[in-house]
C-alpha cells in the first residue's frame, strides 16, 4: 500500500529541529551563578538606575525566601540555579545606526528564522523590536512611531528614558512576590519589550517582538511591559524561535499588560521553542508569567499558539477590575513527543458587568501529556459577571495524555457561567474520507487540526496565522496513531 | 473500466468478499443489490482502499492499472470516487478548502497545474447547480449540521467536481426523501458519459427508477450470483432474497 503512516513518523521523527543552529557571535557574558553580585553586574551593565537595582535587590531577597510550585501536571528535572548565566549580551561596540550596520551574522541568523527585517518592514509594516539573548539588537519604526506618541522600545531604554512610567507601572499586575519564577525574573531580567500607546491612539500597526535564546546555558529572563492609555488600542505579536541545545534552558519571562479605561490590547504569541529530541532529552523550560489588568470598559484579549518547548507552565490571565471589562483568552497548545504543557488561564471579575471568554485547543501526539488549567473567579463586587469557557482536547495517538483543571469560584448569584468540554481523538474516518479524495495523510492532518484550531486561530492576525498554520502541520506530521 | 477476478477479502479474520468476480465496462452504470450482510459496502470499501480490510486473493483491474497496488489517495487520484454511505463530518474545514485542495492534489498527480481560484469559484458555481445545492453550503464547513439530504447531494456535487473515472454510491438513496432522490439521481444522470462508469450500490429497487441501470447483479454472501438487464431489480423488489438464497443453497 505505499507508503504507510508508520513510514511517515519515523521519517518525521528524524527530522531535525528546523531552527536548530547556533550564532557565533562572541559574547560578553556574566559568571555562572546567580548572588548579589551578579544581580549587581547586571544592573551596572545596564547602566540602570538605583531605583532599579533596588528593584532587583529586593526582588532576589524575596525570591530565597520562595519555594519553587510543584502543583503542575508536569515532571522534569528543576534547574540548577547557581549554573545558569545570567547575562549575556552580543558583544557590539555601539548600537547600530541602521539596518546595514547590522552584523551580517546576525542578519543571516534572522534569515534563518524567516522573518528578514528588511522583508517584515517592506511587506508587512510592522515594527520589530528584535531580542537576541539579552539585549535589543535594533529596533524599526521608531520613528513613525514616535509621531503618534507611541513608545516601543527595549525594557532597558525604557528604564532609561521613561522611567517615571516603568516605575508607575512594572510590578503593578505582576508584583515581585507573585510567584517562585516571577520573583527570580524581577532579580535578574535582562532585557524585554516596553511599548506605550497614549490616550486615544490607535496604533498603526501591528508592534512584534522576536525572542531569542542564543547562548548556549543562558538563562532568558524577559520582561515586557504593554500600556494602553484611556482609549487607546494596540495589537502586539510575539514570536520565539531556539536553537537546538541538549542541555535544558530555562526561560521565565514576565509579561504585564495594562489597559486603562476604554483602552484595547490584543497580545498574540506564536511560540516554537526547541521541544526536546524525540527521546525527551534538551528543550526549553517555558515558565512564564503573563497577566494583563483591565479598567472599566477596557479590552484585553490573549491568543497563544504554543507549539515548542520541553515544559511550559504558562497562564496568560485577565483581572477584570473596571465595570463592564472583558477578557478573553485563545489558546491552542501542541505537544508532541515527551512535551508537557500545563497551560491555561485565570479570569479574575472584580467589576459589574464583566465578560470573559475561554477558547482552549489542546492538541496532544506522540507521548506528551497536555494540561488545561484554568481558574473563573466572580468576585462579590462583580455584578452580573459572565464567563464562557470551552476546553477541547484532541489526541493523536493512544499514548498521550490530555487533562483538564477547571476551577470556578464564584460569590456573586447574579453570574453566569457556562463550560464546555469535549475530548476526541483524531478521526480515522475523517482521514479515510480525505484520503479516498486524493488528499495526502500530511495534508489530511494540517487540514482536520487547523479546522479544529479555526476558532483561535481566526484571532491572529494574517501573517502570524499563516505562521502558526505552519508549524502546526510541522509539529504534528505523521503523529497520527 | 473495472475489472475484478475472485477478489477475497477479509476483517479481522472474517472473510466478507468469497470470490467476487465483476466486470463494468466505461459508458454503463451497474447496480449491485442485495439482502443485508451480503458484502455490498466491504466491496465499496475494498475498492477505495479502506486498511481496516484486508484482501487475501484475487485481482482488480483499474482502466490499465493494478488498483491493489495503489494507495488509497492514489486510487482516488487514478479516478476512483466513493460516494459515502455516510459521510464523515470535518468541523472547520470549508467544503471549497477541502474540495480545492483534493482537486488540487489529484492535478498534481496527473501533472497538471494547480487550478486558479476565479476557474475553481466558476466550476463550483456549475457544479453546485448540477444537484441544486445551495452555493452557500461550499463555504460551510464540510458536513458539518448539514441535514441528511445534504449530505448526500454533497458527496455527489464533491463527484461532480472532482470528474472520476468510476464513482461508486454506496446506498446514496438512504436516508432521501423522494424530491432530494430524483434531484441526486438527475445529477447523476447529467454527470454519466460514455468515458466515465458508475456502480450503484443499493437496498432498493426505488433509487434505479431514476437511475436506469444497463446491468443489475445481485451479491450474495460475497459473490456476485445473478446478473441480468434492469427488469431483474423489479423481480428482486417483488420477490425478495429468499429465491435467490434457496436457488444458492440448491447449488
Amino acid at each position: 500500500m505505499g507508503y504507510t503512516e508508520n513510514e511517515l513518523a519515523k521519517d518525521l521523527e528524524n527530522q531535525e529541529y528546523k531552527f536548530g543552529f547556533v550564532t557565533n557571535i562572541e559574547s560578553d557574558k556574566a559568571p555562572k551563578g546567580l548572588n548579589e553580585g551578579i544581580i549587581r553586574f547586571i544592573s551596572a551593565k545596564k547602566e540602570e538606575p538605583e531605583w532599579m537595582l533596588d528593584f532587583r535587590l529586593k526582588a532576589f531577597v524575596l525570591w530565597k525566601e520562595m519555594t519553587e510550585p510543584e502543583w503542575a501536571h508536569v515532571h522534569y528535572e528543576k534547574p540548577h540555579f547557581q549554573d545558569i548565566t545570567y547575562y549575556s549580551a552580543p558583544k557590539q561596540s555601539k548600537k547600530y545606526e541602521s539596518w546595514d550596520d547590522v552584523d551580517p551574522e546576525m542578519k543571516e541568523t534572522m534569515a534563518k528564522l524567516g522573518i528578514s527585517m528588511e522583508e517584515q518592514q517592506r511587506l508587512t509594516g510592522v515594527a520589530v523590536d528584535f531580542v537576541m539573548d539579552s539585549v535589543s539588537v535594533a529596533t524599526s519604526f521608531k520613528s513613525k512611531l514616535a509621531e503618534l506618541g507611541i513608545i516601543f522600545c527595549s525594557f532597558s531604554e525604557a528604564v532609561k528614558d521613561h522611567p517615571e512610567l516603568v516605575r508607575k507601572y512594572m510590578g503593578s499586575v505582576v508584583p515581585v512576590t507573585d510567584n517562585f519564577y516571577a520573583a527570580l525574573n524581577s532579580a535578574v531580567f535582562t532585557d524585554g519589550s516596553f511599548c506605550y500607546i497614549p490616550k486615544g491612539v490607535r496604533c498603526p500597526m501591528e508592534l512584534s517582538t522576536y525572542f531569542r535564546i542564543n547562548e548556549g546555558g543562558t538563562g532568558q529572563f524577559e520582561r515586557t511591559l504593554v500600556v494602553a492609555d484611556q482609549g487607546a488600542y494596540v495589537s502586539y505579536l510575539e514570536g520565539c524561535t531556539a536553537p537546538q541545545r541538549d542541555e535544558n534552558q530555562l526561560h521565565a519571562a514576565v509579561v504585564e499588560l495594562i489597559a486603562l479605561d476604554d483602552a484595547e490590547i490584543k497580545y498574540s504569541t506564536v511560540q516554537n521553542w526547541y521541544p526536546g529530541d524525540k527521546e525527551g532529552k534538551g528543550g526549553i523550560y517555558n515558565f512564564v508569567t503573563k497577566r494583563g489588568v483591565c479598567e472599566r470598559n477596557a479590552k484585553i484579549a490573549w491568543t497563544q499558539v504554543e507549539t515548542g518547548s520541553a515544559v511550559t507552565w504558562k497562564y496568560p490571565s485577565c483581572v477584570l477590575k473596571g465595570d463592564n471589562s472583558i477578557g478573553e483568552f485563545y489558546s491552542v497548545a501542541v505537544t508532541n513527543n515527551y512535551q508537557q504543557a500545563d497551560t491555561g488561564t485565570k479570569m479574575i471579575h472584580l467589576g459589574k458587568n464583566t465578560k470573559s471568554t475561554i477558547i482552549s485547543k489542546g492538541i496532544s501526539a506522540g507521548k506528551s501529556q497536555n494540561s488545561y488549567r484554568g481558574l473563573v473567579q466572580i468576585h462579590k463586587s462583580a455584578d452580573n459577571a459572565r464567563n464562557f469557557s470551552q476546553c477541547d482536547s484532541l489526541l493523536m495517538t493512544d499514548e498521550c495524555g490530555a487533562h483538564t483543571f477547571p476551577y470556578i469560584e464564584c460569590k456573586n448569584s447574579s453570574a453566569k457561567i457556562e463550560h464546555e468540554a469535549t475530548t476526541s481523538k483524531i478521526g480515522e474516518d475523517q482521514i479515510f474520507y480525505c484520503l479516498q479524495r486524493g488528499i495526502s495523510e500530511e495534508k489530511a492532518i494540517s487540514l482536520i487540526v487547523n479546522g479544529y484550531c479555526k476558532e483561535v486561530l481566526n484571532q491572529l492576525p494574517m501573517e502570524f496565522a499563516v505562521e502558526a498554520q505552519k508549524l502546526l502541520a510541522i509539529s504534528l506530521e505523521g503523529s497520527v496513531g | 473500466m473495472i475489472t475484478i477476478k475472485n477478489l477475497h477479502a477479509s476483517i479481522d479474520g472474517k472473510e466478507i468478499l468469497k470470490g467476487l468476480t465483476l466486470e463494468v465496462p466505461a459508458g454503463q452504470v451497474h447496480a449491485i443489490m442485495g439482502p443485508n450482510g451480503a458484502g455490498k459496502s466491504t466491496l465499496a470499501s475494498v475498492l477505495a482502499g479502506r486498511e481496516d480490510y484486508e484482501v487475501t486473493e484475487g485481482s482488480v483491474d483499474f482502466d490499465g492499472v493494478d488498483l491493489l497496488e495503489l494507495s488509497t489517495e492514489d486510487r482516488a487520484r487514478e479516478g476512483m470516487f466513493l460516494a459515502f454511505q455516510y459521510p464523515v463530518e470535518i468541523p472547520g474545514v470549508s467544503n471549497v478548502n477541502f474540495l480545492r485542495t483534493a482537486l488540487n492534489e489529484i492535478r498534481e498527480y496527473r501533472g497538471k497545474e494547480a487550478i486558479s481560484a476565479k476557474d475553481f469559484m466558476a466550476m463550483v458555481r456549475e457544479k453546485s447547480a448540477i444537484v441544486e445545492l445551495d452555493p452557500k453550503l461550499a463555504s460551510r464547513a464540510v458536513n458539518e449540521g448539514f441535514s441528511g439530504g445534504e449530505k448526500k447531494r454533497n458527496e455527489i456535487f464533491q463527484m461532480a467536481m472532482l470528474e472520476p473515472k468510476l464513482a461508486i454510491l454506496d446506498e446514496t438513496d438512504s436516508g432521501l426523501d423522494i424530491d432530494a432522490l430524483r434531484i441526486v439521481a438527475n445529477g447523476v444522470n447529467k454527470l454519466r458519459s460514455e468515458k466515465n462508469a458508475t456502480i450503484v450500490i443499493t437496498h432498493y429497487q426505488r433509487l434505479l427508477d431514476y437511475i436506469i441501470p444497463d446491468v443489475v447483479h445481485v451479491l450474495y454472501n460475497g459473490r456476485i450470483v445473478k446478473s441480468g438487464p434492469k427488469e431483474l431489480a423489479l423481480e428482486l423488489e417483488e420477490k425478495g432474497y429468499d429465491w435467490i438464497k434457496a436457488e444458492q443453497e440448491a447449488k
